[in-house]
C-alpha cells in the first residue's frame, strides 16, 4: 500500500449531501486508482486527501454516511470527536425502531467508549485501528453485563459475565457497542424471520413497491443496520452464508475469513466445525480493517488458527495481474435469475478490467454440498444446544409436578422457534444409530469432496468469481412456508464454509428492480488478501453507491 | 485358566468376566478446563464457565491428562495411538451441563494392551495369568446429583464435571471374583505407580463397571449385565459372586439373563436393575467438532516413555534375582506404591549404616518392613506416632541388630519405645539396658554357674544327649535375664561341653 500524506478527514456542509458524497465516491473508484479529491470537494479520507479548510458544523447524517477508515481517521484528526460519531450513530438506532435490526440498543456503552477514545486522543496517546468506531454487535456474541439472546426465547435475559474475544480484540481497538443487533434465531435461517424477536426489515424497497423484503439471514440486523446507516459496520456470523447472503442483499460488504481465523470463543455455537466470525462493513477497505481488529489466534479455541495476522488493510491492491479468477461451471445452475447472471457476467469484465486472467474452472460435486449441510449443520446443532436445558441459566419452564424429562420437554418446546427445533430433530435424526452412516458419515465425505473439488480448482486459479445468492433479497413470508426453497438460496455460499475458505460479497449493482446485488470472491486458505483485492477490483468497479430511501 | 465353577442344581456353571475402570487422572485442572480437581470441595466451587456449558464456551485439551493417560497405556505395554480424536456421546441429564459427554468412541488413545495377575494360591489363584486390555480413552466425569438436600427438587454439584477420566477396558478375559479382585488390585497399584490415578477408591478416584456371564463349560458366552460403579475390589469380587449365582439360578429356574445395566447395594450385598437394553440411549456419538485431532510426536512419546518408573512386574522380578527375596515378599512388598518406597528407603538407609551391600541385607530389612515393624505398630495402636519411624531409626536398630549388639526381642523393644518417644534407638539401647552382653568373661561366669548346677545334664549331653544342647542355652540367657548374645553363648557352650 502506498503511503499517504496526511489521511485528515472533514466534512462540510457540502458533502452531507448525500449526492455529493455519493459522486466523489465514484469518483474515486474509477479507473481503480485512488486520487486526490479534486473540483473543489473536500476528500474523504479513503481518497487518501490532504487536510483541508473544513466547515464544523454539520447534522447527524453526515457523520452517519461514514465508514470505519473515514471515521477513523477523521476522530484522529481531530475533525470530529468520537462522542459526536457515538451520538449520531445512537440517533440513527433509535429513529430505526421500524426496521427492528437491534434487539438491544446499547447507547450508554457507545458514548463511554466513544469517550475513552476522546480522552485518549486529548492524552496524546496512540489510537487503536477502530478508534472511535461504534459498532453493531450480532447478538450471538457474548457481550458481558448485556443481554446475549441469540434471538431465541431460551436465552432471552441471559447476560453473559465474559466477553467474547472477537468483540473483546475489537473494543481493544477502539471500538464502540451501539448495541446488539438481530438474527436468525441461533444463526438458523436465511431471512432473518426467525428471530424470537421479531423479524428485520430490510431498509431497501423494490422500486414502486412498500413490501418487506428480507435483509438476509442469519446475519440480517447487522446487514439492515449497516445498510440503514445505523452503524458503519457490525460483526457477523457465518456458517453457510450468514454474513455473505445477508451483504448481498443489503448492498454492503462482509467477509467471512478462513475457518480459524476469528476465535469462535463466546460466540453462542450452531455448527461448530463451520461457525466463522466476520464484518460487515460498507466497503472491502472497512471490512480488511475490521477483520484486522478481529481475528487472530485464541488459546482457549482448539480450533484457532495458531498463525500471524496479516496487514490486510496495508497489503490492499486492486491490480490483479498475473491473478487467475476461477469460474466454476457448476454454479450456472437452474434458479439462477437472470439479472444475477448478468451481475455475474459483468464481475467476469470487472477482474479481467484490473488485470486477471479468468478461467473455467469445475467444482463437481457442488450439487452435493447443501445436502451435506444441511445435514452437517444441524447434526452439530442438534449436540450445541443440548445446553439450553434449563437447569443452569436461562428459561426454565418447570410445569406443576414436572420431573427433569418434563423440565426439559416443557423448558426446550417453549424456548426455540420452529426453524430450530427443526433443525435439531433434523441433527437428531441423522446421527441417530442406523442412520449415522447413512447421512452424516455420508456428508463429511462429500465434504471432503467438495474440499478437494476446491483444492484442485485452486491448482489453475487464485480467486474464484461466483454470485453470493441466486436472487435479490425476496419477500418477507415469501419462503417461510417452504423450508427447503429457503435452503436453497444458501446454494453459493455453503461451498467455501464446508470447505473453510474465506469468502467475501461485494455489491456489484442494483436488478431491474432496485435492489442491490453481490457478487462472491472465494479464496485460498489462508489468503484473505487475494480475496480482498479481487474485492477491491470489484468494488472499484462496480462504483456501487445506491442506498436505500429511508422510509423507516 | 480358573478352576472356579458355580455349583447349579443342573451341573456346574463357569463365569466370565470383563471389567470398565474409570479412573480419575491425576492433574491439577480438569480435562477441558482450568478448574481445580480437588477432592471435598464445597459444592460448585470447582467450575469454570466451560465445566458450566454457559454460551459460546469451548473445550481445550489439558495436555497433562493426555499425557497421563499415554504413560498409563505404556505401562500396560499397550498400543499407543498416535492419532486419536474426541467424540461427543450425547444425553441429557442435570449433572451433565454441556448436554453431552466428550469421550473417545471411534479412535481412542490407547489400544490393545495387558496386565498380568500373579499366582496366588491362597487367593484362589492357581497360576500367573494375563488379562488382556482392550483400550483406554480418555472422557470428562459429570457432576453430581443430590436428592436429599430438598422435598421436591435435586441440587446439581458440578465440581467433579469435566474431570479427566481414563476408561480402562478389559477383555472378557477373568473366570473368578479372584481374578477380578486380582486385576482391579494390580491395574490400582499400576496406576499408582505412574501417578497416573492416586487410585482411592472411596473418593470415586476409581470405580468399576462389572460385566458378568455365565455358561456351561466349552459353551459360548452368555447374555452379560453390567453392574456401574463398584467402588473397590472386595466389592467387585461380591458383585461377581452374587451376579453370577443370580443368573445360574434364573437360567435354572427357565428363566433368561436380560442385557442389562445393574446396581450393586453394598448393603444387601445385592444387585438390582436400573435399566434395560430396551430403555438404553442412543448416544449419537459423532466427532466433536470443538476439537482438533490429538496427534502425538515421537519427541512426547519418548518423554512420556522416559518419565515412566520401575513397574510392578519388573520392580518384583529384581526383587527376586537381585535382592534374594522371596517370591512372596516380593510380591506384598512391591504391591503398594507406599511398601516398596519406604522398603526400597529402609534398605538404602541399612546398607550405608553398615557399609553392606544392599542385597546382602535385603532379607533382613524385608522381614523387618513386612512382619516386625508393622506387628509393632500395629501392638502399640494410638500410642505409636508413625511419625518416629524414620528410615534413619530403623537402620540404627537394624544395625545394632546386625552387629549383634541387640536381639530381636530387644529390636522390638527399642523401636516401640522410638515408636512412642521419638528417641534415638541408639540411646534407648544404652538407657534402657536393652543391649546383649557378648562380654566372653562374664559370660563364661554364669555358663560355669550353669553347669556347676546342672552336672547330672552335663554327663548325660556328653554320654552322647545332643539335645540338650538347647537346654544349656536356655539356662544360660535365663541367668542373664536375656541380654546374652545367643551366639556368644554357644560358642562358649560349645567349647565347655567339648
Amino acid at each position: 500500500m502506498h503511503p499517504r500524506p496526511n489521511t485528515a478527514f472533514s466534512v462540510c456542509r457540502k458533502l452531507s449531501n448525500d449526492d455529493g458524497l455519493r459522486r466523489l465516491r465514484r469518483y474515486a473508484r474509477k479507473g481503480g486508482k485512488r486520487r486526490q479529491g479534486a473540483q473543489g470537494f473536500i476528500p474523504n479520507s479513503r481518497l487518501g486527501g490532504h487536510h483541508d479548510t473544513h466547515i464544523r458544523t454539520r447534522s447527524v447524517t453526515d457523520l452517519t454516511e461514514l465508514g470505519i477508515k473515514a471515521i477513523r481517521e477523521g476522530v484522529k484528526a481531530g475533525d470530529f470527536t468520537a462522542r459526536e460519531v457515538a451520538e449520531a450513530f445512537n440517533a440513527s438506532v433509535a429513529g430505526a425502531e421500524k426496521l427492528n435490526a437491534f434487539i438491544t440498543a446499547t447507547p450508554e456503552k457507545a458514548l463511554a467508549s466513544a469517550d475513552a477514545v476522546d480522552a485518549d486522543r486529548a492524552a496524546g496517546k496512540a489510537l487503536g485501528s477502530m478508534a472511535g468506531v461504534p459498532l453493531g454487535i450480532k447478538d450471538l456474541f457474548a457481550t458481558e453485563g448485556v443481554q446475549t439472546s441469540a434471538a431465541s426465547h431460551i436465552l432471552e435475559g441471559f447476560t453473559p459475565q465474559y466477553e467474547s474475544t472477537v468483540s473483546r480484540k475489537l473494543w481493544e481497538a477502539g471500538a464502540g457497542m451501539l448495541g446488539k443487533v438481530n438474527l436468525d434465531q441461533f444463526a438458523m435461517g436465511s431471512s432473518n424471520e426467525s428471530s424470537y424477536f421479531g423479524e428485520v426489515v430490510s431498509p431497501w424497497r423494490k422500486q414502486g413497491s412498500d413490501a418487506k423484503l428480507a435483509p438476509g439471514g442469519s446475519s440480517g440486523g447487522s446487514s439492515a443496520a449497516v445498510a440503514a446507516r445505523l452503524a458503519p459496520a457490525a460483526t457477523g456470523t457465518d456458517t453457510g452464508g450468514s454474513i455473505r447472503q445477508p451483504a448481498a442483499f443489503t448492498g454492503i460488504t462482509g467477509i467471512k475469513p478462513t475457518y480459524g481465523r476469528c476465535s469462535r470463543w463466546g460466540i453462542v455455537a450452531f455448527a461448530s466445525s463451520l461457525d466463522q466470525a466476520g464484518p460487515m462493513a460498507k466497503d472491502v477497505t472497512d471490512c480488511a480493517i475490521m477483520l484486522e481488529a478481529m481475528a487472530g489466534f485464541d488459546p482457549k479455541d482448539s480450533t484457532s488458527l495458531d498463525m500471524p495476522v496479516p496487514n490486510w488493510e496495508a497489503a490492499l491492491s486492486a491490480d490483479l495481474k498475473g491473478k487467475k479468477v476461477g469460474i466454476p461451471k457448476e454454479y450456472r445452475m437452474d434458479g439462477l435469475s437472470a439479472d444475477v447472471a448478468k451481475a455475474w457476467d459483468d464481475g467476469v469484465q470487472w477482474l479481467k478490467d484490473a488485470g486477471a486472467e479468468v478461467v473455467e474452472i469445475s467444482l463437481p460435486h457442488t450439487k452435493y454440498a447443501l445436502a451435506s449441510y444441511y445435514i452437517i449443520a444441524p447434526a452439530e446443532a442438534s449436540s450445541n444446544l443440548a445446553r439450553y436445558d434449563g437447569v443452569r441459566y436461562g428459561l426454565r419452564d418447570l410445569p406443576e409436578g414436572a420431573n427433569l424429562q418434563d423440565m426439559y420437554a416443557a423448558t426446550r418446546a417453549a424456548g426455540f422457534g420452529d426453524e430450530v427445533k427443526r433443525r435439531i430433530l433434523i441433527g437428531t435424526y441423522v446421527l441417530s444409530a442406523g442412520f449415522y452412516d447413512a447421512y452424516y458419515n455420508q456428508a463429511q465425505k462429500v465434504r471432503t469432496l467438495i474440499q478437494r473439488d476446491f483444492t484442485n480448482a485452486f491448482e489453475q486459479c487464485d480467486v474464484i468469481l461466483a454470485p453470493t445468492a441466486p436472487t435479490a433479497a425476496f419477500a418477507l413470508g415469501e419462503k417461510t412456508g417452504d423450508p427447503l426453497e429457503m435452503y436453497m438460496g444458501d446454494v453459493f455460499s455453503v461451498p467455501a464454509s464446508l470447505a473453510g475458505l474465506p469468502a467475501m460479497s461485494v455489491p456489484s449493482g442494483l436488478n431491474a428492480e432496485g435492489l442491490p446485488l453481490g457478487l462472491q470472491i472465494i479464496g485460498k486458505p489462508f489468503d484473505e488478501q487475494g480475496v480482498l483485492n479481487a474485492g477491491l477490483a470489484l468494488e472499484e468497479r462496480a462504483g456501487f453507491t445506491a442506498k436505500p430511501q429511508k422510509w423507516w | 485358566m480358573s478352576n472356579y465353577r458355580i455349583q447349579g442344581a443342573t451341573g456346574e456353571w463357569e463365569v466370565v468376566i470383563g471389567l470398565e475402570v474409570h479412573a480419575q487422572v491425576t492433574s491439577e485442572a480438569k480435562l477441558f478446563s482450568s478448574s481445580s480437581t480437588s477432592f471435598g470441595a464445597e459444592p460448585n466451587t470447582q467450575v469454570s464457565l466451560i465445566d458450566a456449558a454457559m454460551p459460546g464456551m469451548l473445550p481445550v485439551p489439558n495436555q497433562e491428562c493426555i499425557r497421563q493417560a499415554v504413560r498409563t497405556g505404556m505401562a500396560i505395554n499397550a498400543q499407543i495411538n498416535k492419532y486419536s480424536r474426541f467424540d461427543r456421546k450425547n444425553y441429557f441429564y442435570a449433572d451433565l451441563p454441556q448436554g453431552y459427554q466428550i469421550s473417545q468412541l471411534y479412535h481412542p488413545i490407547v489400544g490393545e494392551g495387558e496386565l498380568l495377575i500373579e499366582a496366588d494360591e491362597k487367593a484362589g489363584l492357581p497360576e500367573d495369568k494375563v488379562i488382556g486390555i482392550e483400550r483406554i480413552h480418555v472422557e470428562q466425569d459429570a457432576g453430581k446429583l443430590m436428592h436429599d438436600q430438598h422435598p421436591t427438587m435435586s441440587y446439581v454439584d458440578l465440581n467433579r464435571c469435566g474431570v479427566a477420566l481414563m476408561e480402562i477396558v478389559s477383555r472378557p478375559d477373568m473366570t473368578s471374583p479372584a481374578e477380578a479382585g486380582a486385576y482391579l488390585a494390580k491395574l490400582r497399584s499400576i496406576l499408582r505407580y505412574v501417578g497416573s490415578c492416586d487410585g482411592n477408591m472411596d473418593q470415586g478416584s476409581m470405580r468399576a463397571d462389572v460385566n458378568v456371564s455365565v455358561r456351561r463349560p466349552g459353551e459360548p458366552f452368555g447374555t452379560r449385565t453390567e453392574t456401574k460403579n463398584v467402588n473397590s475390589v472386595r466389592f467387585v469380587m461380591q458383585v461377581v459372586e452374587v451376579e453370577a449365582r443370580r443368573q445360574v439360578e434364573l437360567i435354572e429356574d427357565g428363566g433368561t439373563v436380560v442385557q442389562e445395566t445393574r446396581l450393586f447395594d453394598p448393603t444387601s450385598g445385592t444387585t438390582r436393575s436400573m435399566r434395560s437394553k430396551e430403555d438404553a440411549h442412543d448416544y449419537r456419538y459423532f466427532p466433536d467438532p470443538d476439537l482438533l485431532p490429538v496427534e502425538l510426536d515421537d519427541a512426547f512419546l519418548q518423554e512420556c516413555k522416559a518419565s515412566l518408573p520401575e513397574l510392578p512386574d519388573a520392580k518384583r522380578a529384581r526383587y527376586v534375582e537381585t535382592l534374594g527375596l522371596t517370591a512372596y515378599n516380593a510380591r506384598e512388598l512391591t504391591a503398594e506404591v507406599e511398601t516398596f518406597a519406604r522398603f526400597e528407603t529402609l534398605l538404602a538407609e541399612t546398607a550405608k549404616a553398615l557399609g553392606k551391600d544392599e542385597a546382602k541385607l535385603a532379607t533382613q530389612v524385608a522381614n523387618w518392613s513386612l512382619s516386625v515393624a508393622p506387628g509393632v505398630l500395629k501392638s502399640l495402636g494410638e500410642e505409636a506416632d508413625p511419625a518416629h519411624s524414620t528410615a534413619e531409626a530403623q537402620a540404627k536398630i537394624l544395625k545394632m541388630q546386625d552387629a549383634g549388639e541387640i536381639s530381636g526381642g530387644q529390636a522390638k523393644e527399642i523401636y516401640e519405645i522410638v515408636l512412642k518417644t521419638g528417641r534415638d534407638p541408639e540411646e534407648v539401647a544404652d538407657a534402657e539396658g536393652l543391649k546383649q552382653v557378648s562380654d566372653t568373661g562374664a559370660i563364661e561366669a554364669k555358663i560355669d554357674e550353669v553347669l556347676a548346677a546342672n552336672q547330672d545334664k552335663v554327663e548325660q549331653y556328653r554320654g552322647g544327649k545332643d539335645k540338650l544342647f538347647g537346654f544349656f542355652v536356655g539356662q544360660t540367657m535365663k541367668a542373664t535375664q536375656g541380654k546374652a548374645n545367643p551366639q556368644v553363648v554357644n560358642e562358649i557352650l560349645k567349647q565347655k561341653l567339648g
